[in-house]
């Protein structure tokens, strides 16, 4: 059975809206590019672009302007877009369409952001891209730790070793990793790659 | 006459124990040799004397200890008491019914008087006596839910009702059964319960949500649901299991009947009138395997319960490590003999 | 467990004639004690006993939640529905005992909201009396636009007004007003959640209109409860209870099976909030679906039917009652 608390992706479409927000990091650019295939021709006029290339997507710039979109942004980080993100949330009105496409941290942190300013998290339309690397928050001492790719993995706060369970929290934007050896310290499990 | 409220422990020296008379009135929840989950959800009306179904709050001989041990748990992490902001008018709900249920059953010790919006709390036992405005969170010392649940014994989710299901945005989870409020707060029916084993595919959630969403003020249901802990810490939260998990391997024959505790839970559901949320009180009750063995039916009961419980179940529950030993020492408790149905003690 | 089973004995302290379609009622404990306090947008189910035939019918609260000393509805008489408004208007007096229901809400705020925009239509007004009076109380955000005839059965809009002052705007028909709504639509906030009340070709259009400017379906309430309608006379077999039933012209199927002593659970009456769906174990007819519950393939499969609102037609049908 799949798990009941992980968010499900779809595959970008487009929705119908008064304007449209669309979001992407990395190989999420590729899932907008696919998108622009099945949109209307004056989709893109009503629509911003923020894209964070990271290390391997400035490829996919030109081909993100080539839509020419009402408005294109692009940053250095997830970070470093979310108060621009935060400001657009805030403005906006009803009809505003969001789509997110790319890794699971970004989906994840955008999601978030975009609850807390009143978006319905099912109404948002999402697609997972690249790296499978997971946020995840230390239940004992609340830290998440970023791009996590083995399990267990330490805490990169208070290190204790964590079981990243498939247990999802939106509000996080996280999994949670439980102490794998509470009951015996003493016991190391090997560690294993398991989020590529 | 009164209720003689105990000082102990539940944790360091793990002073707590039940009197006698505490241990008759445990809520056994196994009606027959076997457990395997079901919805098994039942009116939750008071009345029965002498059992902690007689009143709709049981207050019993712990409540002082309990609620200072929840002060204890706040004061070390205070995440573990939130709400989300559009769950404020779902948190003076449940403190109407709190102060308006404990004072009806239990004058001796609880005493509310309204006028208008203008409320005069006292609680004895607590040494409280506040004078508040109904509706107005800056006449309390916490937020409405806070207040009246560091006076109440168990754990309480606040359950919001929407686009066809049931969101967990506010509550108080000091004693819980391994499970994180700060982690699955802002999660619906099912993301919330994702991590528990067997039950999806029975069918059991999608079932107990339709029944919970119809559900009526005035008409409150319970069910039961049980795990086991050692040593009676009440706050075996996943938070702390980095500091309570070694305790499992701590069991040994001669310890069991002291450090191996049944920890029941009676959980409750109110549909709250202001908010249409559902309040979700969560009553654990622990009692220790020598008190559970003076009644030779729940003994021989258990022992078989445990032998028996599916695997999986006992890996969801915790029990892995020290199970064969407490089922060995139950065992020798269990003459073979028939049990009576129902849950009572004999 | 059985839901829609509580009942409050109740008197009907005062009859108010409103407009000439609309009558208020307002209800109280015989021993004036307050009343189970509830959320604005609930109904209450009232217990009709009309020459030995019992209607039970809902009705939204419109009094304040903030106040549970009485509770007051407010019914529009239908002169060709099935008489429960016609007993309502003529045979409901001041003094007379009643039994009504616990407050059931299935139109709730989702108090989340930035902001409440409220659409009504006519008598579709009642529950959002009771949600702005709520709303005021909590110095919540909200807005109500009300079309109506005419100021003659503008009801409550006079009151709301009073209450509520720019959050109110009225529109009527014989004025040639109308309410401007992908205008309205598109101004609103992130965050707003829209909230529809009134006759069914206006919801209908309100949740058209919304989700062709782009409003996800979380964001749109609407309550939308049919009544039972009049149709011929059928047989049903009840086959858990070995019992053959007729219902009649004026009688909903959910009414006769409660006649023949039966007790299905309910909470809406209306279609809408799924407690009475039934097992259909054969039939040879046509089923006549009212209700909003089912989905369109269940209403085709002929497997299930929802007797508050639903009726059949035809030789034999066999219920799993």
């Amino acid at each position: 059975m799949a798990m009941l608390s992980r968010p499900v992706y779809g595959i970008l479409s487009p929705q119908t809206g008064k304007n449209h927000l669309l979001i992407a990091d990395a190989e999420g650019a590729a899932a907008i590019l696919d998108l622009a295939k099945k949109t209307s021709p004056d989709f893109f006029a009503a629509a911003e672009v923020m894209f964070v290339p990271g290390p391997d997507g400035g490829k996919y710039v030109e081909a993100l302007k080539a839509l020419v979109p009402g408005r294109l942004y692009e940053g250095p980080s997830i970070a470093a877009a979310m108060p621009r993100l935060r400001q657009i949330f805030g403005a906006a009105h009803m009809g505003l369409r969001l789509y997110v496409a790319g890794t699971e941290s970004l989906i994840g942190q955008v999601v978030q952001a975009a609850s807390e300013a009143g978006i319905e998290h099912a109404s948002i339309q999402t697609e997972h891209r690249g790296s499978w690397a997971r946020r995840v928050q230390c239940v004992h001492c609340k830290g998440i730790t970023e791009n996590v790719t083995t399990q267990p993995v330490k805490c990169s706060h208070c290190g204790l070793l964590l079981l990243v369970r498939d247990h999802y929290s939106r509000r996080y934007a996280a999994f949670q990793g439980v102490c794998i050896n509470a009951e015996d310290p003493s016991e190391i499990p090997p560690t294993e790659e398991m989020f590529r | 006459m009164g209720i003689n409220f105990k000082k102990e422990t539940f944790r360091d020296d793990y002073s707590f124990k039940n009197s006698p008379e505490q241990v008759r009135r445990f809520p056994f929840p196994f009606h027959e040799d076997g457990y395997m989950y079901s919805v098994n959800i039942e009116p939750h009306v008071g009345g029965r004397t002498g059992t902690v179904f007689e009143h709709l709050f049981d207050v019993d001989e712990h409540y002082v200890s309990e609620m200072q041990d929840r002060a204890m748990v706040l004061a070390e992490d205070p995440l573990r008491c939130q709400s989300l902001p559009h769950m404020t008018l779902a948190g003076w709900d449940t403190l109407e019914l709190l102060m308006t249920e404990k004072a009806k059953s239990y004058p001796e010790h609880f005493s509310l008087t309204r006028d208008g919006d203008k409320w005069h709390w006292i609680n004895r036992p607590l040494g409280i006596d506040d004078h508040f405005t109904f509706g107005d969170t800056s006449t309390l010392p916490y937020g409405p839910l806070e207040y009246i649940t560091r006076q109440s014994q168990g754990d309480f989710a606040v359950l919001d009702q929407r686009d066809n299901n049931l969101w967990m945005d506010a509550g108080i989870v000091t004693t819980q059964a391994d499970w994180s409020l700060d982690f699955d707060i802002g999660m619906n029916f099912f993301e919330w319960h994702a991590p528990v084993p067997l039950a999806h595919e029975l069918g059991i959630f999608t079932r107990a949500l339709k029944f919970l969403m119809a559900m009526q003020q005035g008409q409150p249901a319970r069910r039961l649901n049980w795990t086991m802990t050692i040593n009676p810490r009440l706050d075996t939260s996943p938070e702390n299991f980095h500091k309570w998990g070694t305790d499992r391997a701590t069991v040994t024959p001669e310890n069991v009947g002291q450090k191996v505790h049944l920890r029941v839970e009676v959980q409750m559901f109110f549909r709250l009138p202001r908010s249409n949320a559902l309040l979700f009180p969560i009553r654990c009750y622990l009692i220790k395997m020598d008190e559970l063995v003076s009644s030779a039916k729940w003994g021989r009961r258990f022992h078989r319960v445990l032998r028996d419980l599916p695997d999986e179940l006992a890996e969801y529950k915790g029990l892995v490590r020290y199970r064969p030993t407490v089922v060995e020492w139950l065992s020798k408790r269990d003459d073979g003999k028939p049990t009576s149905s129902g849950y009572g003690p004999d | 467990m059985k839901a829609g089973s509580n009942r409050i004995e109740a008197v009907v302290t005062d009859v108010v004639a409103v407009n000439e379609l609309v009558k208020r009622f307002h209800f109280e404990r015989p021993d004036g004690g307050i009343l189970p306090t509830f959320s604005g947008g609930a109904h209450i189910v009232v217990e009709m006993r009309d020459d030995g035939r019992t209607r039970l019918n809902p009705y939204s609260l419109m009094s304040s939640p903030l106040d549970t000393r009485d509770y007051t509805i407010s019914v529009r008489r239908d002169d060709v529905g099935r008489g429960g408004s016609l007993f309502m208007h003529s045979r409901v007096k001041p003094g007379q005992s009643m039994v009504i229901s616990n407050p059931v809400n299935l139109f709730s705020l989702d108090l989340r909201a930035k902001k409440h925009l409220m659409i009504a239509g006519g008598i579709g007004i009642t529950p959002f009396v009771a949600q702005t009076s709520q709303l005021a109380g909590e110095g919540g955000n909200f807005e109500l636009h009300y079309s109506c005839r005419s100021d003659a059965l503008a009801t409550y809009a006079d009151v709301l007004k009073q209450r509520h002052g720019r959050r109110i705007h009225v529109y009527r028909d014989d004025h040639d007003e109308k309410l401007d709504l992908p205008r309205l639509l598109a101004g609103q906030p992130l965050g707003t959640h829209l909230y529809v009340c009134g006759p069914a070709g206006m919801i209908t259009w309100v949740r058209n209109t919304a989700a062709a400017a782009g409003w996800p379906a979380e964001t749109v309430h609407y309550e939308h409860f049919a009544a039972p309608q009049p149709g011929k006379p059928f047989d049903v077999t009840l086959a858990v209870s070995g019992i053959g039933i007729r219902v009649g012209e004026h009688e909903s199927l959910l009414e006769a099976i409660e006649a023949a002593g039966l007790d299905p659970p309910y909470l809406c009456r209306g279609g809408v909030c799924g407690q009475c769906e039934t097992n259909v174990i054969s039939s040879d007819g046509k089923f006549l679906h009212n209700d909003h519950w089912l989905s369109e393939e269940e209403h085709r499969s002929g497997c299930k039917i929802m007797p508050c609102v639903s009726r059949f037609e035809g030789k034999s049908l066999v219920l799993e009652r």
